[in-house]
């Protein structure tokens, strides 16, 4: 891209460039070569045992390293050193391409609630094998009857001794297939006051009787999600985080996460990061209406918005450090606004990439004529997963405009 | 680039000026007495003027040599932002530009006479720039300069000179020798040849200026590098004009989120409706990267080439777009009442208007991005 050649100077400390310099060294050693299999773009994509080992392996080696949970507690697996260690590991390892980081739901949702509001036993038990990746985790919040509305969730957890018996259906669960355990939402007092009083949150494991994954086809013809069916399911009453009744505020802490309005996540890059610069590569090859697509000034125009917008997400998250510079009133809009903006973002500029390929637009994943194997169909697609999954754009401006701006609820 | 290149860097200087900029104008420019001026001629008020000068706004980016306090382009952002914010009315954009024209281009002589008075706010200074044709960039200008025994005489239209009836100073670009060139005209030189224009912005004041046989002597050329300080002070442009925009999107918002907080109709206030919440939203999220992109470029600032180039005409074509829709909205969800001159929502669209039409549009600047990125 040609701003590399105007990048502006760097104004870090010496330790953190060497940092840099080692870790890009290392990647460099250590990125695997491709495997000659088709590996998912994100890790909602993953459908198979050899993507899923291959994706493993590569985390496994990551957190061997020290490149993984850098800020993390060193008594719970974590290196125990400042985030801004991790932040440029990250960052050098989305530069250079390396394959994501597959326990996302681990890393960056469960690991950090984990963290913050589960018991010292359960760190000890679970923290560490999240980042090597030796345990694989899943979320179960969505069921077939509520998913934006989350509160009302109806999978029953009931107590019995020192379990819980669960009886249920979740469903659009990411990895269920690989996963040994679950952040499962569940019901424990129907009678409640409010429906958010009644639910609790546990750290379910998927290996006992009662527990049924079944896949569930994407619109790209690809697997990934699932959904899960508890019947009598009986879960150890030691897996539940906080009381019985609290289980809306963890869950709240898990969103918080998951949509990067918190911080404390284990880090890592999460997706094959599809860029600007990913896109002129793609528009280099095209041609539109018999000319390069690069000379066409709908693709000029297009290309520069969004190579402004691009800039503006992470120019957001410096600004949130900068304390006099956030909007009075609207203190928190550059972190709350990062989900929103980023999810509609992708789902734009994969649709321009597409858009700017001509009559090879039409043309997808499989077809030897595609243009870079169709990677921008399959983007396009699998865009909404991020503008549904995790409350969807419509839940997001909910949730700014009321805690933001003040407007009251509809 | 990849992000970690991106920095942004605030000073103290940055935010107390900010500080006392956003205290000084909430009090005095109310919306009360911006209506005030719309109706005069000169269309600011020169007490106000004075006050700003004392408290040093207009010598902010002057060297101290020059009675100035010797700071730069990111500290005149944090004055121009509330200014857009509380719809300033004043010649501080033309005194400021044509400032750092005469400090860029001018000889000893000239910087000595002038800059001083521009930094007391006893001078208003301002650049004549534009041409009946539009151009947005500082090249090929159609008005000429000859030579002509020891001065120049002088053919072409100016257009838009912004506060040309209010200055005392206008800086002149024309094409002497084949090149760019600046002429500094006192004016009473220039009587009976400034018309006050009609401008979208009644807070603002523009003149055209007919140069046609109008003569000036030797001395009213600036030095050398005209080209230079010309592209130095439409760059200036483009970042400050982001600021105001910047400022203006958020004025313009917090009327609207004001009114749609208290509005009701069919038994509820309107800002329940996901029709109004949605878009309330996505507006908050244009003026905060607006705000971004307005601060980094504030941090990379050094003129129009390279990075700083780019970031200030990016925050130029997004912050004239975020002004626009936060204005266009605020009409709208204004209803009827949006309609009416009475109603503040219109203040904030002229000036969203004439922003856009300022030293290049969003699309002249993604068009320039595009040939300097792609």
């Amino acid at each position: 891209m040609a701003d590399e050649r105007t990048a502006p100077e760097q104004e870090e400390s010496p330790e953190l460039r060497e940092l840099r310099r080692q870790v890009a060294a290392w990647l460099k050693e250590n990125i695997p070569a491709d495997p000659g299999f088709k590996l998912p773009q994100t890790f909602m994509e993953v459908e198979n045992e050899q993507q899923m080992d291959f994706l493993r392996g590569w985390q496994r080696k990551v957190y061997e390293a020290g490149y993984l949970g850098m800020a993390w507690p060193e008594e719970y697996g974590g290196y125990g050193r400042p985030q801004s260690h991790q932040d440029v590991v990250t960052e050098e390892m989305a530069r250079a391409q390396a394959p994501f980081m597959v326990n996302v739901i681990g890393l960056f949702w469960a690991g950090p609630t984990i963290l913050k509001l589960g018991s010292e036993e359960q760190r000890k038990r679970y923290v560490k094998n999240i980042l090597s990746a030796e345990e694989i985790w899943c979320q179960g919040f969505s069921e077939p009857e509520n998913g934006s509305d989350l509160g009302n969730a109806q999978t029953r957890a009931r107590r019995e001794g020192d379990e819980y018996v669960v009886n249920g259906h979740k469903i659009w669960t990411t990895q269920a297939e690989y996963a040994s355990h679950m952040i499962l939402l569940a019901r424990t007092n129907p009678d409640a006051p409010n429906k958010y009083a009644g639910l609790t949150f546990f750290l379910a494991p998927m290996d006992v009787p009662g527990v049924e994954v079944n896949r569930i086809r994407k619109m790209t013809g690809e697997y990934g999600f699932n959904e899960v069916l508890f019947r009598d399911a009986r879960i150890p009453a030691s897996v539940r985080v906080g009381e019985e009744g609290e289980g809306w505020g963890v869950a709240m802490a898990v969103l918080m996460f998951e949509r990067g309005a918190s911080e404390g996540q284990a880090g890592g890059n999460t997706m094959t990061v599809l860029t600007t610069r990913h896109v002129l590569d793609t528009a280099r090859k095209a041609y539109r209406d018999g000319r390069p697509a690069l000379e066409d000034p709908y693709v000029r125009d297009r290309m520069v918005q969004f190579m402004i917008e691009e800039r503006a997400i992470p120019l957001n998250r410096r600004r949130a450090h900068v304390q006099k510079l956030l909007t009075p009133g609207r203190e928190l809009a550059p972190m709350l606004m990062g989900k929103l903006m980023g999810s509609e973002y992708m789902r734009r500029l994969s649709d321009f990439a597409v858009n700017l390929q001509g009559g090879n637009g039409a043309l997808y994943m499989g077809d030897p004529d595609a243009i870079d194997n169709g990677v921008w169909q399959r983007a396009q697609m699998n865009s909404y997963s991020a503008t549904i999954g995790g409350g969807t754009s419509e839940i997001q401006h909910n949730i700014i405009g009321e805690r933001l701006l003040g407007l009251p609820k509809g | 680039m990849s992000e970690a290149s991106f920095n942004i860097r605030y000073s103290d200087e940055q935010a107390m000026l900010a500080d006392t900029a956003v205290s000084f104008l909430r009090s005095k420019s109310t919306f009360e007495h911006v209506r005030r001026y719309i109706g005069d001629a000169a269309g600011y008020d020169p007490d106000l003027w004075k006050e700003m000068a004392d408290l040093g706004w207009l010598g902010i980016a002057l060297p101290e040599e020059h009675a100035g306090a010797g700071l730069g382009a990111a500290e005149l952002v944090s004055v121009c932002e509330p200014m857009g914010q509380y719809l300033m009315a004043s010649p501080f954009l033309a005194t400021t530009l044509a400032g750092q024209a005469l400090l860029r281009a001018g000889s000893e002589e000239q910087k000595q006479a002038w800059l001083p008075r521009i930094a007391s706010g006893e001078a208003i200074a301002t650049l004549a720039l534009s041409e009946p044709d539009g151009s947005w960039e500082p090249e090929g200008f159609a008005a000429k300069a000859e030579t002509r025994g020891e001065g120049y005489r002088l053919s072409g239209t100016k257009t838009l000179v912004l506060d040309g009836q209010n200055a005392d100073l206008v800086l002149i670009a024309v094409t002497l020798d084949g090149v760019p060139a600046l002429l500094a005209a006192e004016t009473e030189r220039l009587a009976g040849r400034l018309r006050s224009e009609i401008l979208v912005d009644e807070t603002r004041r523009s003149a055209r200026l007919d140069l046609d046989g109008l003569e000036l002597p030797a001395s009213a050329r600036l030095e050398d590098h005209a080209t230079d300080a010309l592209r130095y002070v439409y760059s200036l442009a483009w970042l400050l004009l982001a600021a105001e925009q910047a400022g203006g999107a958020n004025g313009v918002f917090d009327l609207t989120l004001d009114y749609v907080k208290t509005r009701k109709q069919f038994g509820k206030v309107i800002g329940g409706y996901q029709a109004i919440k949605h878009p309330m939203v996505d507006i908050m999220m244009e003026i905060e990267n607006t705000r971004s992109l307005l601060y980094y470029a504030a941090t990379v600032f050094d003129g129009p080439g390279g990075e700083s180039g780019i970031a200030a005409r990016m925050a130029k074509a997004y912050a004239t777009d975020a002004f626009r829709h936060a204005a266009d909205r605020s009409i709208q969800f204004h209803g009827a009442m949006g309609f009416t001159y009475e109603c503040h929502a219109q203040l904030f669209f002229r000036r969203a208007q004439w922003a856009r039409h300022s030293f290049g549009d969003a699309a002249h600047h993604r068009r320039h991005l595009a040939d300097l990125m792609l």
